[in-house]
């Protein structure tokens, strides 16, 4: 077994909104092992961006605790120790078109953080900006081009390049491939875990493309509306969803399998508004089995080993869920 | 593929052509595809490749500007849509014809109530009175899951995938014969994406008409399409049944693109991806569109321009090396 890199403990983000709070984050904790992916999905306005952001500090929580590598990071402040944080922990966004300054050619992006250390001499530097090039496989032809003159697969690698300049031990990928066709986003994919693989990178990957999350984490999390709803290893997750929700987001999947479809659970209901929700569970108003007590607040419980899950009746539901996916290869019987 | 004298919609070499700063894009460089009523065709491809292209073309709403039409023709029951004038067009556009877009956040009209969109859309080409348009948006509107209620708000009271609800309501007003939904829930979640999904079924199922479904999705096509057209750099690769493409994929772009999904099912950890990038439409490769990537590319590959020919009934593929590549993917498992 690893050692944990990062301990999340009741972690909470609210954003203040003129008709009340937002509960992006609310109550989540999580362990994040040395080495490992974790995947988070849910759907959109989920809080999962909110999350990665909180966990690196670029956003201050409103509660909890966050311990990375064996520190307290929840309250650090001034300059001199966020940077010495930015410089183990690193995020990749979504759009690579918007992250990455148009002003500035892909050497000068790759150089940034290294001169900001004020560590390094010139030589080192472009010493430095020559390996990182090598690593994400950018040609050095572009080494002077700027965002605008690049392909999306080759501005991503430019910003998977930053996060790596200062060799960090952890990176939350935000949706690092939506935006990316299906050819190139193989690419990116295969970048990142070959960079896990030589670097012992610990990553964070959030997005909603369940396909993607399976391929490439070790453990993934399903957020519905700020709540941690099921944490489990990522093998388990598929072959027995335990949370009502996760069943529904893994039926919803479409397959490429010819022979059939397995059946899809399809959710109705209005989405409950993240604004100072009430207590229990928010996922009840779309859920077919949802019963009086669903309405008192829920608690992860382990139902099986390393698998976590918020819902008061996962337990008598597996069996339901059995009837569901009883065409699904993946089943297994517990 | 198919007799061509009773096809509903026959898409004969189309070729178009962007002129952005003084350069020639190939944006679509003779396709051809046929579609009958109450049957759905999928456009595969990746970004660039021209599939968006193809659907505004036989929707005629091309920038005027910037894209012409170079040369082919888009049959509609027998009449060509490229001969008619813009006012017959207009006939055509919204009543037989219909388009979802891509993007919820900017199809829809902000300033304008979206019951209001709708019963336009009704008013204009079924000339009833305003009150008959209205009750008519109601019951479409409640058709995609909106209440009447909802009438009078406006598009940024709604969600994401509540706006793709209306585009999609919008577009189904007149209840058109032919649907062209280019990636109609790529921006949107996945459960959202299923409702959305299985509603387009349901109308499509019920009213026999026909669509052509614009996707990089294959999961989507596995689950929708009848036909599918791989398009790459604005020609068809690979053009054939669903269930002939998906289980004998014969051009190495199509066997690449499935390849390159994360599998549900299968455990190996690297991706097999296609190596380089599309090309650039302004200066396309000779021979065959592919071989810069191609794995699988010879000498003939690069001068020589393959033709789309039948490899099987109901299965084209432009590949002169096919059945080779197929003998040689066999011998290495």
């Amino acid at each position: 077994m690893s050692s944990n890199l990062i301990e999340v403990k009741n972690l909470k983000k609210y954003f203040q909104t003129p008709r009340g709070n937002v509960h992006a984050v609310d109550d989540v904790s999580m362990v994040l092992k040395q080495g490992e992916t974790m995947g988070v999905v849910g759907e959109s306005g989920c809080g999962k961006s909110t999350l990665g952001r909180t966990l690196i500090r670029l956003l201050d929580s409103t509660d909890g605790s966050i311990l990375f590598d064996g520190e307290d990071i929840t309250h650090i402040s001034g300059k001199k120790n966020l940077r010495q944080l930015r410089e183990k922990a690193q995020i990749i966004f979504q759009d690579p078109y918007s992250s990455l300054n148009p002003r500035m050619t892909v050497e000068q992006t790759l150089k940034e953080p290294l001169i900001l250390t004020k560590r390094y001499t010139k030589v080192e530097i472009n010493e430095r900006v020559e390996d990182l090039m090598q690593l994400i496989g950018i040609d050095n032809r572009v080494r002077m081009s700027y965002p605008h003159e690049l392909d999306g697969g080759r501005r991503q690698r430019v910003g998977i390049g930053r996060a790596l300049a200062l060799g960090p031990k952890f990176i939350v990928c935000d949706e690092p491939v939506s935006a990316l066709d299906v050819s190139i986003q193989a690419q990116i994919l295969n970048l990142l875990m070959d960079l896990q693989d030589k670097q012992g990178l610990t990553y964070m990957f959030i997005t909603h493309d369940m396909s993607v999350v399976r391929h490439i984490s070790t453990n993934i999390s399903v957020m519905y509306l700020g709540q941690l709803v099921e944490t489990s290893p990522t093998k388990a997750l598929f072959e027995e969803p335990l949370h009502p929700y996760t069943q529904a987001l893994l039926s919803a999947i479409p397959t490429t399998d010819l022979g059939g479809q397995p059946k899809r659970i399809m959710l109705e209901g209005e989405l409950t508004s993240p604004i100072d929700p009430k207590p229990g569970c928010r996922f009840r108003r779309r859920c077919p089995y949802a019963t009086q007590a669903c309405k008192e607040p829920q608690q992860l419980r382990e139902l099986m080993p390393g698998h976590f899950v918020s819902c008061c009746r996962a337990g008598e539901l597996e069996h339901r869920h059995g009837k569901h996916h009883g065409s699904h290869k993946h089943h297994s019987t517990a | 593929m198919a007799d061509t004298k009773n096809t509903f919609l026959e898409v004969k070499d189309l070729v178009v052509q962007y002129t952005s700063a003084g350069e020639v894009i190939h944006a679509v460089n003779g396709i051809s595809l046929q579609l009958e009523r109450g049957q759905t065709l999928a456009l595969v491809g990746e970004t660039g490749a021209g599939k968006t292209t193809i659907g505004k073309s036989i929707m005629r709403i091309l920038p005027d500007r910037s894209a012409s039409i170079k040369s082919g023709s888009i049959f509609l029951e027998g009449q060509d849509l490229l001969q008619l004038s813009e006012i017959d067009m207009r006939k055509v556009r919204g009543a037989r014809i219909s388009m979802v877009f891509q993007d919820p956040m900017t199809a829809l009209n902000p300033t304008m109530k979206i019951g209001n969109q709708i019963s336009e859309v009704i008013k204009i080409h079924n000339e009833v009175s305003k009150a008959e348009a209205k009750k008519q948006a109601i019951s479409i509107l409640e058709l995609v899951g909106i209440t009447a209620e909802r009438y009078d708000a406006y598009p940024h009271q709604f969600s994401g995938g509540m706006k793709q609800r209306v585009i999609v309501a919008m577009a189904l007003a007149c209840s058109p014969e032919l649907l062209l939904a280019d990636e109609p829930t790529t921006a949107l979640d996945v459960t959202i994406q299923a409702q959305i999904l299985e509603m387009i079924y349901a109308l499509r199922d019920k009213s026999k008409m026909a669509m052509i479904l614009i996707t990089h999705d294959l999961g989507i096509v596995a689950q929708a399409a009848d036909t599918l057209a791989v398009i790459y750099a604005g020609e068809i690769l690979e053009y054939g049944t669903k269930e002939a493409i998906f289980k004998d994929p014969s051009h190495p772009y199509t066997m690449g693109l499935f390849k390159a999904i994360p599998n549900l099912t299968s455990d190996s950890r690297r991706l097999a991806n296609i190596e380089g990038l599309p090309p650039d439409p302004t200066v396309l490769p000779a021979g065959c569109c592919f071989h810069p990537r191609c794995p699988y590319a010879q000498e003939e590959c690069r001068s020589i321009k393959p033709e789309l020919e039948v490899i099987s009934p109901g299965h084209d593929c432009r590949c002169t090396r096919s059945s080779e590549i197929k003998q040689e993917v066999a011998n290495v498992f």
